[in-house]
């Protein structure tokens, strides 16, 4: 008996020690608040998938740290999503084709540099040069010179840098583009438009170690792939300095976790609230929980390299694909209204004068099983009796969505095998097989905007050969239109031309829109003043602690 | 007993060099990766070319795989998409991995030996059946399951611990995640011990033992114990390469920035590098776990003779 007595008392002390252990763990550690320079808060992140470069960067996660590091000429309202002048003082322009942009004195990058019209330059011939693999090179691509430093097909470069931009003096330089582009300042704002520090060229592996910029916080630490300390910079001086202490970034592999850790306070703020809670956020954060709408549209693609998907008549066919939607109960049921319809091709963020019409796409978006039914008999029936939707399965959570769309169209054709999802494993295979034209019909298609102009939503998507252009469409009104409106000095103008070429979009429907995307968010008891700008980015800096 | 260690090292290269070609295809059938880089965007046909350059992705599998084999010869495992280096993410990710897979295994030796042996002695009376229900019930319920329970519970409900692991990961914040990677195992090594144990106590040598009058504690530990680990051993030696590689739950449901943490970026990624250098890596510490049981049976069993 005496090994047996021994053995259970050697379970139960490790019992003990286990919750001993467990216990002293739970500590939470909320004191981290420095008591000058107000308190830390800390928040989501997930781990950037380049590196953190204005102009590498084109994900969510980056971008948000590029937010809070620096400030280039131009910010976007986070109310109003309006283009509003930050660094620049002026930007000057005749004929919307030449510009002459003064850059503010008296600013400084955190490590005491000055910023002036070279650091704008630098970084601009900087993201454009192909030697340098910058993923958002092709934002450059309207600067004058951008062939020779970042050809097309590939081959050598001959020049290093843009013949469009010239210093013209410490705070001015010139910008001439290779067409009229009227609403260019307004696309300023985009991070990969930063200014950036002689450090950063200097010396670019310690500059990407520890990231350099001239925004409301500095770096304090980054242990890649876990956590980025970001503080207060006390000298910033911009109007909008930080408000609170500084922002502890956490990597969270899974959303839900970082859920539980807000309900559990040991996280301040989620920026994106898992699509399984959704049902549980109101209850479990009441006015804590953000549900506001971000310039984010979802549609249906279609392959236009396809014959059958070009045939004549087969924007019938599309169309009454839309109508076989029922938008409002798949964003009711599965998306719990953080979704809204869509009714047209933009987002609501961009307002009335952006250029947002809501019902632009009138009968063509409404749910109706009869018309569809008879449109999509009349445009010749589905291509090959049936239309496969493809997604990838591993993110989001677009299998349940891209079900839903099928059943609403089986429904309405009745027939059970009118429309299935077809997954794909992973994003980047998603991904390339576009790019490789290999899909054979409709397919998912997501847009964030870059900056809040009807032009983004329209261009890069539709435009003949766009860099978005994934269907590959092509539409010569539609080209023409978006020449005009870019070439339109007056805003109004050139909103309105916009909004014609939308509706070539729909009369064709180039695409199916889906629904709007809201950006979610939810905040601990600690945060006040916690809103998410157009982006669906937190407003880092106006949040207050305590 | 030095020629057998020879041979099996020996024997090590074959399956080495088939593992990592097996995951380089495998990954390699995916796709290209490079699509994945740029978002829902394209990326402009001259930068992604670059990139492919960049990463060797331009040449054929065959030669990919011959360079990579070259680099890794010399310790370079290659760059990951984010410009890490692989080593580094290794060195960041192992130690973590490494220490939840101690606390699991040390919770498995501990924890699962000692029900093992306790039921074992009480073969059929309560104590026994108790436990073996509990073992079923643990068996049967899926790790992630566990794991979001016991987080949800400890961690939200009662408050006694985080339900994420911090950056630093010590030992004390890895003891629930490395009970709930465990609790399988722990199981397994608790019916696999108990069998071992209640088979072995009607042997003869035991007998002698009690025969000739050796305290009890002498003749189960020494005698009994000793003799019923073998199994026990083989498989727990097995479950450190397991355990390492299939951390990718827990450490999702822990938040814990480990080995399976970045398998799982990179296999989302469709990061070669990161996949491949991580694999290659487990697969040593595998063969290498398996190598020290087949040695530490002749410790146990010097009957056991290595030629």
């Amino acid at each position: 008996m005496r090994g047996a007595t021994h053995a259970k008392w050697a379970a139960c002390a490790a019992a003990v020690a286990l919750a001993a252990t467990a216990c002293g763990s739970g500590d939470s550690g909320s004191g981290s608040g420095s008591s000058d320079g107000g308190a830390v808060l800390s928040s989501s992140w997930g781990d950037p998938q380049n590196p953190l470069e204005p102009a590498n960067t084109n994900e969510v996660q980056g971008g948000k740290v590029l937010d809070m590091i620096f400030r280039s000429l131009k910010k976007y309202n986070p109310e109003t999503g309006k283009a509003e002048d930050m660094l620049a003082e002026k930007i000057d322009t005749t004929d919307s084709q030449n510009f002459t942009i003064t850059v503010k004195s008296g600013w400084t990058f955190s490590n005491g540099e000055k910023v002036t019209a070279k650091s704008f330059v630098d970084a601009w011939n900087y993201g454009a040069s192909l030697k340098n693999n910058q993923k958002n090179a092709y934002f450059f691509g309207y600067i004058d010179g951008y062939d020779k430093t970042h050809p097309e097909d590939g081959s050598k470069q001959s020049a290093d840098t843009l013949s469009g931009l010239k210093v013209t003096g410490e705070q001015t330089f010139t910008v001439k583009l290779n067409q009229k582009f009227s609403t260019f300042p307004d696309t300023l704002g985009y991070p990969a438009y930063a200014p950036l520090p002689q450090a950063f060229f200097n010396d670019h592996a310690s500059w990407l170690q520890k990231p350099v910029g001239n925004g409301p916080y500095t770096i304090d630490s980054y242990t890649k792939g876990s956590q980025m300390a970001l503080k207060k910079w006390d000298a910033y001086p911009g109007p909008d300095k930080a408000q609170n202490g500084g922002v502890t970034l956490k990597v969270y592999t899974d959303n839900n976790t970082a859920y539980t850790d807000l309900l559990a306070g040991n996280l301040d703020l989620v920026d994106d609230v898992p699509a399984a809670q959704l049902k549980n956020a109101k209850a479990d954060l009441g006015d804590r929980y953000i549900n506001t709408p971000a310039g984010i549209i979802q549609t249906l693609a279609f392959p236009f390299y396809d014959k059958k998907w070009n045939a004549a008549g087969m924007e019938k066919v599309r169309t009454g694909l839309s109508r076989a939607i029922n938008r409002d109960q798949i964003t009711e049921t599965i998306f719990q209204k953080t979704r809204t319809p869509a009714t047209d091709w933009t987002s609501p963020v961009l307002g009335k004068e952006g250029g947002f019409q809501d019902g632009l796409c009138g009968d063509a978006c409404d749910y109706d099983p009869a018309a569809a039914k008879k449109l999509i008999q009349e445009g010749g029936g589905l291509p090959g009796g049936q239309i496969k939707i493809t997604y990838n399965a591993d993110t989001g959570s677009h299998k349940q969505w891209v079900d839903a769309v099928c059943n609403s169209i089986n429904n309405a054709l009745d027939n059970d095998k009118a429309c299935v999802g077809n997954p794909v494993g992973t994003f980047a295979d998603f991904r390339s097989q576009i790019t490789a034209k290999k899909m054979s019909g409709p397919f998912r298609a997501g847009w964030q905007m870059d900056y809040p102009l009807i032009q983004n939503f329209l261009q890069p998507l539709y435009y003949t050969n766009a860099s978005s252009n994934d269907g590959k469409w092509s539409n010569k009104d539609f080209d023409k239109l978006v020449n005009e409106a870019n070439a339109e000095t007056d805003t109004t103008k050139a909103v309105e031309k916009f909004q014609a070429a939308e509706k070539v979009v729909r009369d064709n429907m180039a695409a199916i829109p889906l629904w709007y995307q809201n950006g979610s968010a939810g905040y601990s008891e600690r945060l006040s003043n916690v809103k998410l700008n157009p982006f669906s980015v937190p407003v880092y800096n106006e949040i207050k602690v305590g | 007993m030095g020629r057998y260690v020879v041979r099996r090292l020996l024997q090590m290269i074959p399956v080495f060099i088939g593992s990592t070609l097996l995951i380089f295809l495998m990954v390699d059938v995916m796709g290209d990766p490079i699509a994945g880089l740029c978002g829902d965007k394209q990326c402009d046909a001259a930068t992604s070319a670059q990139l492919k350059k960049e990463f060797g992705l331009d040449k054929p599998v065959w030669q990919q795989y011959l360079t990579y084999m070259g680099h890794v010869f010399t310790g370079d495992f290659g760059t990951a998409f984010n410009g890490q280096k692989v080593t580094e993410l290794m060195a960041t990710s192992f130690p973590v991995t490494i220490r939840l897979t101690i606390v699991a295994i040390l919770i498995e030796i501990v924890i699962g030996i000692t029900l093992g042996v306790i039921t074992g002695l009480k073969r059929g009376r309560p104590v026994d059946t108790s436990v073996l229900l509990l073992t079923l019930v643990v068996i049967s319920v899926p790790t992630f399951v566990t794991g979001l329970l016991l987080q949800l519970l400890l961690g939200v409900q009662w408050g006694w611990i985080k339900p994420s692991v911090s950056t630093e990961a010590g030992f004390g914040e890895l003891l629930v995640p490395g009970l709930v990677l465990a609790s399988v195992s722990l199981a397994y090594v608790t019916r696999l011990t108990r069998t071992s144990i209640a088979e072995n106590r009607r042997s003869d040598y035991v007998r002698t033992a009690v025969a000739k009058g050796l305290p009890r504690q002498r003749v189960i530990v020494r005698h009994l114990l000793r003799n019923s680990l073998i199994p026990v051993v083989t498989f727990i030696g097995t479950d450190i390469g397991a355990l390492m590689g299939g951390a990718i739950v827990t450490e999702r449901i822990f938040n814990i920035h480990g080995v399976g943490y970045q398998l799982y970026q990179g296999i989302l990624r469709q990061n070669t590098q990161t996949v491949v250098g991580f694999v290659t890596v487990l697969v040593l510490v595998f063969l290498v776990a398996n190598l020290l049981v087949d040695l530490l049976y002749a410790v146990l069993d010097p009957r056991i003779r290595y030629a």
